[in-house]
């Protein structure tokens, strides 16, 4: 809150998703008070029913775009906003929906739906960032819940997020992790995916799956490399590749090329 | 302080390590642990494991089956005893609003006693080579000196190498010279026994309350002779000596180009290395402004902001910050603080997920320098 008692007004909005993103910013718990009582939350469904008409200082934008309406309506958010942030996979690679770029959608749909008159969709999931100008992407899937604290405290007093675009690898490494990858062959996106989950499955026992998308100067035409030597198959790490953050161009590379090796 | 050797078997090892705790030591030391042998919490000497050895290959760890019941056979732990003197992780300080004002909290650095159990003569040293950095520098790292005091060592002499290994060339194995409060080689003939010598006041008083005889002259030369042995294992090595003017003369080298696209700048080298000391501090507030707090982690010369300066990063491709950490490590450490960074240890060659070899990147560079 500012001195003058101004509170910046803060809009969520959702894309194609599952909540999950914006289910984050609910499941601060102890820091939800202080985060509510700095900030004005005027569009916010899965919270509350109020609405306060824009223009807000920071857009929330989880979920990619997957229709027409959904393309016209982020160019409308856009508009509305001063500082929009996208929250999550969906927003920021395409999600695990994106899969569908690489299949016949149409094909699809009429395979899946009784009546596929009724549905309306563009042949691609795309992130936010291909549609509309972004002031700040927050990786995860789902996003960290301090992160998106972090994020909304520097926003709201004008510094630089401290969100760090290093790999898995540094997180795993400081917590004593023993490396799964070298141990034991497994497979694992550590080496190139960003921080920020506090490299949750290597602890246990489990390769990492990217859920933070690919980290900065990620290298994975070299990690497919280890993943062949330590026995993957091509369709292992194309599979491994494609997941939530398949459509984030460093893994679509990475999954595209692998078959040509 | 009089040198002091003595002899004895497992029952001396359980005492010594009773001995440490007895003091308010914990005890930390080479144990299995899930499919490595790791440094951990040693409650007594049932927990650690004979009989285990360790295969390291670039880029590969595997736990195997040894040749016989050694206790200290199986070659440097997964991860170095650096966390235990350096954390990964330290709140710096603290401020707190009130009344307008800020309060600065500092953190008063926590100390706890620990018993580093025998580590490797590569690790000895490159407590060594931070002591060096942190103690005896331009600044102190007051948490390092906190933890430092309250460090006991105990090393293990190598009786075996990994194939990763290259101490010998580096000059701080398989033997350490000093270092260390106690050092201890072990053999076997029939049943463990330990030669065990003090290297400090300390270590000698410790050794003074074991029911041990002295170590005759040729169970001193017996023992020392395994670690030749050990050393004559070694295929890899770095002639550090040279390896300043090697780098420097090779700054532009196609090698860096090829072994730039090879590595996947994540990390793992220099935070599995013994004596990479770097790290950044990182600032959090509250939402509601009343708190703040400066935290320390370890960082690593292979992410994008440790080169950045005003409007950007100095090293933008993966092939600058390989050749930035090794020729610190081999070269311009040796400018900065008198003398190499590198212990050969070999855990960069191991737990590169990519398996880059220094030894390798090093030789490449050195036989162009030559011909």
């Amino acid at each position: 809150m500012s001195s003058n008692g101004y509170k910046p007004k803060v809009a969520v909005f959702k894309f194609a998703s599952c909540d999950g993103c914006q289910l984050s910013l609910l499941d601060c718990e102890d820091e939800l008070l202080a985060v509510a009582a700095a900030i004005e939350i005027c569009y916010f469904p899965e919270a509350t029913r109020k609405v306060v008409k824009g223009p807000y200082d920071i857009a929330l934008v989880e979920g990619s775009v997957t229709t027409h309406h959904d393309a016209q309506r982020i160019q409308q958010v856009r508009r509305s906003a001063k500082t929009l942030i996208t929250i999550g996979a969906c927003a920021t690679a395409g999600g695990v929906q994106a899969l569908r770029n690489w299949q016949d959608s149409a094909e699809m749909v009429r395979t899946v739906y009784a009546k596929p008159d009724f549905i309306s969709t563009l042949k691609m999931s795309t992130p936010i960032a291909e549609h509309v100008p972004v002031d700040f992407e927050l990786r995860g899937c789902p996003v960290q819940k301090y992160h998106l604290i972090e994020l909304i405290t520097a926003t709201l007093i004008g510094r630089k997020p401290n969100i760090p675009a290093y790999s898995v690898c540094m997180e795993c490494k400081r917590n004593g992790n023993l490396c799964i990858a070298v141990a034991q062959g497994e497979p694992c996106l550590g080496p190139v995916t960003q921080a920020g989950c506090g490299a949750l499955c290597p602890a246990f026992n489990r390769g990492c799956y990217g859920c933070f998308g690919p980290m900065e100067s990620a290298n994975a035409e070299a990690l497919t490399g280890v993943m062949l030597r330590n026995g993957s198959t091509k369709d292992e790490i194309q599979r491994n590749f494609r997941t939530y953050n398949a459509w984030a161009w460093q893994f679509r590379q990475a999954s595209e090329e692998v078959e040509k090796r | 302080m009089k040198k002091q050797a003595v002899r004895f078997d497992d029952t001396g090892l359980t005492c010594l390590i009773e001995l440490l705790r007895g003091e308010g030591y914990e005890v930390i030391g080479p144990r299995k642990s899930g499919p490595a042998v790791r440094l951990a919490r040693i409650e007594s000497a049932a927990d650690l494991t004979p009989g285990i050895d360790s295969e390291t290959s670039p880029g590969r760890y595997r736990m195997a089956g040894a040749p016989d019941a050694r206790i200290f056979g199986a070659g440097p732990a997964a991860e170095s005893p650096k966390r235990y003197l350096h954390a990964p992780e330290a709140r710096l300080a603290v401020a707190e609003r009130e009344n307008g004002a800020f309060r600065i909290i500092r953190d008063t650095p926590a100390a706890p006693k620990t018993a580093l159990f025998g580590i490797r003569p590569c690790d000895v040293a490159g407590i060594a080579r931070l002591d060096r950095v942190l103690l005896r520098d331009r600044y102190k790292d007051p948490d390092y000196e906190a933890r430092r005091e309250q460090t006991f060592i105990v090393a293990a002499n190598c009786v075996r190498s990994s194939e990763t290994c290259f101490c010998a060339s580096m000059e701080t194995g398989p033997r350490a010279a000093s270092g260390f409060d106690i050092a201890l080689t072990e053999s076997v003939n029939g049943r463990r026994e330990y030669l065990a010598e003090a290297g400090s006041t300390k270590g000698a008083a410790m050794l003074a309350q074991i029911k041990a005889e002295p170590a005759a002259a040729d169970f001193v030369k017996a023992s020392h002779a395994q670690c030749e042995a050990a050393s004559a294992q070694q295929t890899r090595s770095v002639d550090y000596r040279r390896a300043r003017k090697v780098i420097l003369r090779n700054f532009e080298h196609r090698r860096w180009d090829a072994v730039g696209k090879r590595c996947l700048a994540c990390g793992n080298c220099t935070m599995s290395c013994p004596t990479c000391f770097c790290v950044n501090t990182k600032d959090s507030s509250s939402p509601d402004l009343s708190h703040a707090e400066r935290r320390r982690l370890w960082d690593s010369c292979f992410t994008q902001a440790f080169s950045y300066i005003h409007g950007g990063s100095v090293r933008t491709s993966t092939k600058s910050r390989y050749r930035q950490w090794l020729s610190h490590k081999l070269a311009h450490w040796q400018d900065q603080f008198g003398e190499t960074g590198c212990v050969g240890c070999g855990r960069c060659i191991t737990w590169c997920p990519a398996g880059i070899d220094i030894t390798e990147e090093f030789a490449a560079l050195d036989s162009s320098s030559q011909s």
